[in-house]
């Protein structure tokens, strides 16, 4: 199941905290509705997140969709090795297949999140 | 993967033979080549294939043969409306009168091809219960643009320059976002309520004096008929926003519904769906656009204008000053339009009305037989389309939509639209139209009921087909990663191509 050290949100994407800073990905269970990640787009390092916006897109075989801010902060590191490898992402989405990592604005926002026991319940329902 | 099997061919470029055919342009003049400035003239002769034209006919009728066709088998596209192409459209599109006129003629001399123009727009204006048409664009795509930029320009002619919202279903057409994007507006996407319909609350709460228009599709992309249409539009009037309906379902309410008549107030009409024009190939296609009266000083120039003795002429330029301008040149892709006026009146509005209820009937029939062996989403009456899913399927064997669109290859039917509209998992869109019998709707019930016992006796079978085409499972994630739309030369290759 997903991996409990992590925050998620309805929207599947997943939040791994580390001090101040956050890294950001898309759930296994994301990739298995997207089907294969053929483009990722992210945004620049220093642009800044507002919890709930759109702050990139992924496109697979299937479909194009909008990438969801689960926290609100300041980009420091996006993974450039998706632009040439978007496949990164379905072969390992809670590692090599993460995002962006951001600088907390508000420390408490990760703890609003959901837990993996409530996420797993979640993607068992979709 | 390669894609070659016995029934694939090599490349004009790969049976090239230096020397063999070409170059045989009847009467050349003699000094042709000195009648091109030097400087424009190539330094090397183009890497252009030499094959005889026996090679080169056979070379593209055994190409055609692979193709799959409305003409060849039955072609259930969900939200394309793949209904046969009647070769009477056919015969009129060629009549010399049209086919052959030049398009800078003269008025006097284009009586004929501005009668039909003319009239062609009062039957779609008649159908829509919209007030006037315009036929210049290109296809549905433009046709959207043409009528958001109508209502940006009605708005700025109010003064009114706030409205910068467009608000859409999250079951709408990909264009849709696209067109409000184009026109310099903001997209704002409203999710669906349970029962698929719109969500009237979360539409009402969105709307407001930034709104400029919402963009519906009644009926939907899922096949329903929007039962709250009517409190939708008053919401929308009241906002002073605008509505615009898409009309490629068009297909499912000739002669039902009249959406100038419930009070939209643009919509453009998809031809080579609803009125049998041929699709694809990258046109030529038309999107005509049908306003009510607020938008109509606003059509694009030129119209085609009746006189009062009863001749017909375009719109002079500058006769019209509040219009958005040309969005096509000449007056559109007539051809095309000659087709859909021979549909129209080869079926008159009693036939029209025939099309869709059969169109409908056609469609709650399948969506009848397919229920036991896969869900339905949203179980109640559809109009021209349904969706059903393999949610289920793919939870008990693995097997995915994806692989059942490919088995349906090698029973012989073209597969419906699968994984759309985005908000249904595992969806299937299947769009039967009115062409087909009851005996062709069973038989493709039957393989689908077939497949999907199959997913639960042979997985394997369904999850590797097709197994009958020229080829087989194409790797689409490669092909979307690393594009290659070039062909370069092949190792071996006679002639190779210069890049």
């Amino acid at each position: 199941m997903n991996p409990t050290d992590l925050r998620y949100t309805k929207d599947h994407e997943w939040v791994r905290v580390e001090g101040d800073s956050a890294t950001i990905g898309i759930t296994q269970f994301a990739t298995e509705q997207l089907g294969d990640i053929v483009y990722v787009e992210l945004p620049a390092v220093g642009s800044s997140l507002q919890q709930g916006a759109v702050f990139g897109v992924v496109e697979s075989v299937k479909a194009v969709s909008d990438l969801f801010a689960p926290l609100s902060g300041e980009v420091v590191a996006s993974n450039d090795a998706l632009s040439g490898q978007p496949e990164l992402v379905n072969q390992d989405p809670f590692g090599t297949g993460w995002m962006i990592r951001v600088r907390l604005a508000d420390a408490g926002e990760p703890d609003a999140l959901l837990d993996a026991a409530a996420y797993d319940a979640l993607s068992a329902e979709a | 993967m390669s894609v070659t099997g016995p029934r694939l061919q090599p490349t004009l470029f790969e049976r090239s033979r230096p020397g063999r055919g070409g170059g045989k342009i009847p009467h050349p003049p003699k000094d042709a080549l000195d009648r091109i400035p030097p400087a424009h003239r190539r330094s090397e002769p183009p890497a252009l294939p030499e094959l005889n034209e026996p090679e080169v006919v056979r070379h593209y009728v055994n190409l055609s043969h692979l193709n799959f066709a409305v003409d060849t088998g039955f072609y259930p596209l969900g939200s394309c409306t793949m209904k046969f192409n009647p070769k009477l459209n056919e015969w009129a599109a060629r009549l010399r009168g049209f086919a052959e006129l030049h398009p800078m003629v003269p008025d006097q001399v284009a009586q004929g091809t501005l009668q039909l123009l003319h009239d062609l727009e009062s039957a779609l204006a008649e159908i829509s219960g919209m007030r006037a048409v315009t036929l210049q664009p290109a296809a549905g795509a433009q046709g959207e643009l043409t009528g958001i930029l109508m209502i940006r320009a009605y708005h700025r002619s109010r003064g009114d320059f706030e409205r910068m919202d467009v608000l859409v279903p999250d079951s709408s057409h990909g264009t849709n976002p696209a067109t409000a994007s184009m026109a310099g507006f903001r997209t704002i996407t409203i999710p669906s309520a349970a029962d698929g319909g719109v969500d009237i609350a979360a539409f009402t709460s969105a709307l407001g004096p930034t709104t400029a228009a919402v963009m519906i599709t009644n009926p939907s992309t899922l096949g329903l008929f929007e039962t709250r249409i009517g409190e939708l539009l008053d919401a929308v009037r009241e906002a002073g926003a605008l509505a615009y309906m898409d009309g490629a379902n068009l297909n499912a309410i000739l002669g039902r519904f009249k959406p100038g008549e419930a009070g939209f107030d643009v919509m453009h009409f998809n031809v080579h769906k609803t009125f049998s024009t041929p699709h694809g190939g990258g046109g030529p296609g038309a999107g005509p656009v049908g306003v009510g009266e607020r938008l109509v000083p606003f059509l694009p120039a030129p119209r085609v204008l009746r006189d009062e003795d009863g001749s017909y002429r375009l719109e002079r330029t500058g006769e019209r000053p509040t219009s958005i301008g040309r969005l096509r040149s000449f007056v559109g892709n007539t051809g095309v339009l000659v087709r859909a006026y021979a549909y129209i009146l080869a079926h008159g509005a009693t036939g029209l009305r025939e099309v869709t209820d059969d169109a409908v009937l056609a469609a709650n029939y399948l969506k009848h037989r397919l229920r036991d062996a896969f869900d339905i989403p949203y179980d109640r009456a559809c109009k021209h389309e349904f969706v059903a899913s393999a949610s289920t399927i793919k939870k008990d064997t693995g097997v995915r939509t994806l692989d059942i669109a490919k088995r349906l290859i090698d029973f012989g039917y073209h597969p419906p639209t699968i994984y759309f509209p985005l908000i249904v998992d595992e969806g299937m869109l299947i769009e039967p139209t009115e062409t087909e019998s009851l005996e062709m709707l069973d038989a493709f019930a039957d393989t689908l009921i077939a497949i999907a016992d199959e997913a639960r006796t042979d997985p394997e079978m369904v999850r590797s087909a097709p197994h009958t085409s020229p080829v087989g499972r194409l790797d689409e994630a490669m092909a979307a990663r690393q594009p290659n739309l070039r062909w370069r030369p092949m190792r071996g290759a006679e002639m190779p191509c210069p890049d």
